[in-house]
């Protein structure tokens, strides 16, 4: 019987034999003589190889027992925006997806002058002046930023907002736990950061404050007051943003802020499960040498001609013993590439319509729930395009009626806050359509009162 | 490779040119070779400091290394031109390539650092090694 | 290449935003708002195509070239796998869906991906457990060294030190570093493994790991390994497994079964998923037995009746390192890979890769030291020295290899070779890409001693050649903004 199972090794049966001559011995087994018998495998229950129509149909089962149709309310720090299709065909050429970290200047000019143009798109965003090639999600950009800080103030005090994303939080704890970090969390006060609390907490001890904007309740703010209190006890300010709110929101340079980070998740990636995402990280011109992971340079070839380099790349292998370094500062190469062609076509002015368009449909879904008898708003505050709602009954209970009517009714949030049964955070993007506005406030009105 | 006889030496490649009641400091020439071309001097963020006690980095294409005081003292100095001109630490090691100057307190503390024949005995022990 | 911004054109329309079909929201306070539009790029959906196309095509890649770089496994990432990845069914899921009530019941078949995943990978490389939520290969480190730190402190033990032979990657002691811990670095024996009488002198009760990669950076599968393992197991010393090199013994040696305690592994490397231009990437970690309730959570787990839930309790876990279950497509992609090889696809990958090494080996060692002079794994490491003596580096020859459209090799690494070429072909290259490799090799000895100028001017046939490096880092210009 012929073998037919290739698995992408090209090697005819004709070649093994001469190859094994070139080398000089009788049998592949033979390449294998430093592994003794005692070191092979005790077992090796894989299954057997399949076809690609097999495979196929295997993965489309498990697709079909997932509900992707579902109409989804839910943000929480991840949104369901629409990828315009140019993403997807620029990004799925294989002269980017196949290529390896530009290491070689010549020979990766493409990938080095896309991460050059995504960190300026970056820097547009943010209002900051240097910025990286990006790190993994928007939680290790926290932690990151948080290092950068204690790297340029020596200090190991920590204030962070409960209104910065309580995953982030989580992995924050985790990270700092043998570093004997103090991370003071400061709660929120009616929805939005107490300026009170906050300047209680920042002290001379303090290397960072860390803020999120707008925060995980769907609160705008303006920080200035308190990054420029942060700075008066001489620590830094450490903004995290939800990037599609820059389209109209006051950036982090505008408020003084020395870092911003975020999840670039919304520009132009799939929620995907969970990854793979994107963390960008932009700061102020001072500390772009404190700044971890790759950065893409500009510089001149020797005959003159602009070209761009990985740099500053000493602080990736570097130990120093007195301040913990960081090790995790790979980037997303592939994903930074989806987010610059997704802003790049998006374009200056509708980038900012796009904003509006989300913030739009936001506010009707909002007048159309506080319509529902004993649905309320929390008073006083601004959202750009989630809100949190105050329910009559549990949050909890209410997303599950939503689910049997096919809603993802948003995120209740007793699962990170106390005391918050009864709220629900609502996100809308531009995914939703009017009529599936209006269908989810009926839905919403149907689970709360018959 | 050059080691001028007029200084003292340190095991981390750092050179000291007493100067009245101050210390000179900056890195060897074997030091500069190795690190490559260097790219960035980060100014001393201390003001009191103790010998052999971190004083800076100095990073170049390849690395980022530490640099540590010769002699316990006072930074009084820090040679302003390595912004503009960092090339300046592999031109000139040890001439227009100085990074800090120190007020020093105790003179006897250069017992603890090497001539130039005794910095080049320990460059050949390092070379053996390899 | 002109940037996409100096292509912009004030004014230019890129994708339609649709109408909202409602009335406009109330304006905001004007302290919230920022005070201009952010200076993105202002191109047509055409410049834009252009643009980047043209920029993809100044790249080299696994599927243009050959790209033979050591300890990166630049195999070819079947395309197969990225349309699995792209399944609405898969990709359009939000990942809270599995922590919010009943939604679980509506991601079923994504968390048996997970499920499986992790089983799957715990059995290739004879691991009790898997965690698939690091999101990188040096994510992945730190993981393991957070799990091997959390081990020590519970059991009360004071440990500084973790091990490293000299010839490791910079990531392994870089991690170390990050938990707190200082390095020992044990020196490379003539045999190209390492020195049995330094690490037994290294070993102590302070020793908190050894972190080491099999077969090694040079190519080289220590036969001794069970006797490593034993002996740091003795010190009450944690064998760590850094998974670059698995591609070299699939089917024929796992970590788990040689005493290795936490492993890692690079689904870009070993599992073909690409490599993205440097990322995404996927480093699952593996466990022994008695690490597992350090593993961080919440975890995917299956009931009894076969339902699948995120599983919140280990005693002792780190917590949550990453925000969801990893990088999920890209875990899609390795897992897609698995099932299309099987047992003996992934085998023979490894039969192939090793056959492919060493015929280059062979060939090569007629112009190059081969400073380890013995048969090798997956890859091996040559130096130049022999073309150095005549002026030429290993650099000159990298960039020569650029004009020959083909991508160098790892160079200067690992530290311990001077002048190294770290060569690592693959399997699936073919026979033909082999002999072109070893010829232009070849060449480019004979033109280090006849033409050495030609390598030194080299690469002439990119866009730019010999950037400087330097004035990047000094003048740094990160952004047109």
């Amino acid at each position: 019987m012929e073998d037919t199972k290739g698995y992408y090794t090209p090697h005819t049966e004709d070649e093994v034999k001469s190859m094994l001559e070139v080398i000089g011995v009788k049998s592949l087994e033979d390449l294998f003589g430093d592994i003794k018998s005692e070191n092979r495998p005790a077992s090796f229950n894989i299954p057997e190889g399949r076809s690609e129509q097999e495979v196929g149909a295997y993965f489309r089962r498990l697709a079909s027992l997932n509900c992707p149709g579902i109409v989804s309310f839910l943000g929480a720090g991840f949104y369901d925006h629409y990828i315009p299709s140019i993403v997807n065909a620029l990004s799925s050429r294989s002269e980017f997806y196949t290529a390896y970290t530009p290491y070689q200047p010549e020979s990766s000019q493409g990938t080095l002058q896309a991460i050059y143009e995504y960190q300026s798109v970056i820097c547009a965003l943010t209002g900051l002046e240097v910025a990286n090639a990006s790190l993994y999600d928007g939680g290790t950009g926290l932690y990151e930023a948080v290092m950068m800080a204690y790297r340029a103030t020596g200090k190991k005090k920590i204030v962070i907002s409960e209104g910065a994303n309580p995953v982030y939080r989580s992995m924050l704890r985790t990270y700092t736990r043998n570093l004997e970090f103090r991370l003071v969390e400061v709660p929120l006060e009616k929805g939005r950061d107490s300026r009170e609390a906050l300047f209680k907490a920042l002290d001379a001890e303090t290397a960072a404050c860390v803020l999120q904007n707008p925060n995980f309740l769907g609160a705008i703010d303006d920080h200035t007051d308190i990054i420029s209190r942060a700075h008066d006890v001489g620590a830094l300010a450490i903004e995290s943003v939800y990037p599609i709110s820059l389209g109209i929101l006051k950036t982090p340079g505008e408020m003084g802020a020395d870092i911003a980070v975020g999840e670039g998740q919304s520009l132009g990636m799939p929620l995907s499960f969970g990854g793979p995402y994107l963390g960008f990280m932009a700061s102020k011109k001072k500390l772009a040498r404190k700044m971890p992971g790759r950065i893409a340079g500009a510089t001149v070839d020797r005959d003159g001609r602009r070209g761009f380099v990985l740099t500053l790349q000493a602080r990736e292998q570097h130990i120093r013993r007195q301040k913990a370094t960081s090790n995790i500062c790979s980037n997303q190469a592939l994903c930074a590439l989806r987010a610059v062609v997704y802003l790049s076509a998006l374009g200056r002015s509708g980038f900012r319509r796009l904003a509006v368009l989300n913030r739009d449909l936001a506010e009707y879904a909002k007048s159309g729930l506080s319509a529902i008898k004993g649905v309320r708003l929390e008073d006083g505050v601004s959202n750009f395009n989630e809100f949190t709602v105050t329910l009559p009954k549990a949050a909890g209970e209410v997303f599950e009626k939503m689910i049997v009517s096919n809603y993802l009714a948003g995120l209740p949030l007793s699962k990170y806050y106390k005391g918050m049964d009864d709220k629900l955070l609502v996100a809308v993007t531009e995914s939703r359509t009017k009529e599936e506005i209006d269908g989810y406030v009926r839905h919403m009105e149907k689970a709360l009162w018959s | 490779m050059e080691i001028p006889a007029n200084l003292l030496y340190t095991k981390e490649h750092e050179w000291a040119l007493l100067e009245g009641g101050r210390v000179r400091m900056g890195i060897t020439d074997y030091a500069q070779e190795h690190l490559g071309d260097v790219t960035y001097v980060e100014p001393p963020e201390k003001k009191e400091i103790k010998q052999f006690e971190l004083l800076t980095t100095v990073e170049s294409v390849k690395a980022a290394s530490d640099i540590y005081a010769p002699l316990s003292g006072e930074i009084v100095e820090f040679n302003g031109a390595l912004d503009a001109n960092p090339e300046l630490l592999n031109r000139s090691p040890y001439g227009e390539g100085w990074i800090a100057v120190l007020e020093i307190k105790d003179e006897s503390e250069t017992a603890k650092l090497m001539d130039s024949e005794g910095y080049s005995d320990y460059l050949k022990s390092l070379e053996e090694k390899k | 290449m002109e940037l996409i911004f100096e292509k912009s054109v004030k004014g230019r329309r890129g994708v339609t935003i649709p109408a909202s079909g409602v009335l406009p929201a109330p304006k905001l306070d004007s302290s919230y708002l920022r005070s201009e539009d952010a200076q993105l790029p202002e191109v047509s959906e055409l410049d834009l195509t252009r643009h980047y196309t043209r920029l993809s095509q100044l790249n080299f890649s696994v599927d243009t070239h050959f790209y033979p770089l050591g300890s990166c496994t630049m195999k070819y990432n079947p395309k197969f796998t990225e349309e699995i990845a792209c399944m609405p069914g898969f990709a359009a899921l939000h990942p809270l869906m599995a922590h919010t009530g009943s939604a679980s019941a509506l991601v079923q078949g994504a968390l048996e991906v997970i499920y499986e995943t992790e089983r799957l990978l715990a059995e290739i490389t004879g691991m009790e457990r898997v965690t698939a939520e690091p999101l990188a290969g040096a994510h992945g480190e730190l993981t393991g060294i957070m799990l091997i730190a959390a081990y020590h402190r519970r059991k009360g033990n004071k440990k500084r030190y973790v091990i490293v032979p000299d010839s490791s990657h910079g990531t392994n002691p870089a991690s170390a570093a990050v938990a707190g811990y200082e390095i020992i670095s044990i020196p490379t024996a003539e045999d190209g493994c390492m020195d049995m009488e330094a690490y037994k002198a290294a070993l102590s009760e302070e020793t908190a790991a050894v972190m080491l990669t099999c077969p090694n950076t040079l190519g080289i599968f220590n036969t001794a390994i069970k006797e490593v393992s034993r002996l740091a197991h003795e010190a009450d010393c944690l064998m760590y497994y850094d998974g670059a090199n698995l591609n070299a013994m699939l089917g024929k040696c796992r970590p788990g079964d040689v005493g290795f305690d936490v492993v890692h592994l690079n689904l870009h490397k070993t599992f073909a998923t690409p490599h993205g231009g440097g990322g995404p990437g996927g480093g699952p970690v593996g466990v022994c037995k008695r690490l597992v309730d350090f593993l961080p959570v919440p975890y995917v787990a299956k009931r009894d009746d076969g339902v699948f839930y995120l599983e919140d309790k280990r005693s002792h876990s780190v917590g949550r390192i990453a925000p969801f279950f990893g990088n999920y497509g890209v875990m899609l992609k390795a897992y897609a890979y698995i099932m299309l090889l099987g047992a003996e696809g992934l085998t023979r990958a490894s039969e192939m890769a090793v056959l492919n090494a060493n015929y280059c080996l062979k060939l090569l060692k007629k112009y190059y030291t081969l400073p380890y002079d013995r048969r090798c794994m997956h890859e091996f490491v040559l130096s130049a020295s022999k073309q150095e003596a005549k002026g030429v580096r290993a650099l000159d020859i990298a960039k020569f290899l650029i004009d020959k459209g083909i991508h160098p090799p790892t160079i200067y690494f690992p530290l311990i070779v001077k002048e190294a070429l770290m060569i690592e072909p693959t399997e699936t290259e073919s026979k033909e890409s082999l002999d072109r490799f070893i010829e232009v090799m070849a060449e480019a000895d004979r033109l280090s001693k006849e033409d050495p100028e030609m390598l030194k001017k080299a690469p002439r046939r990119t866009p730019v050649s010999r950037l400087d490096e330097a004035r990047a880092a000094r003048m740094l210009d990160c952004s047109h903004i």
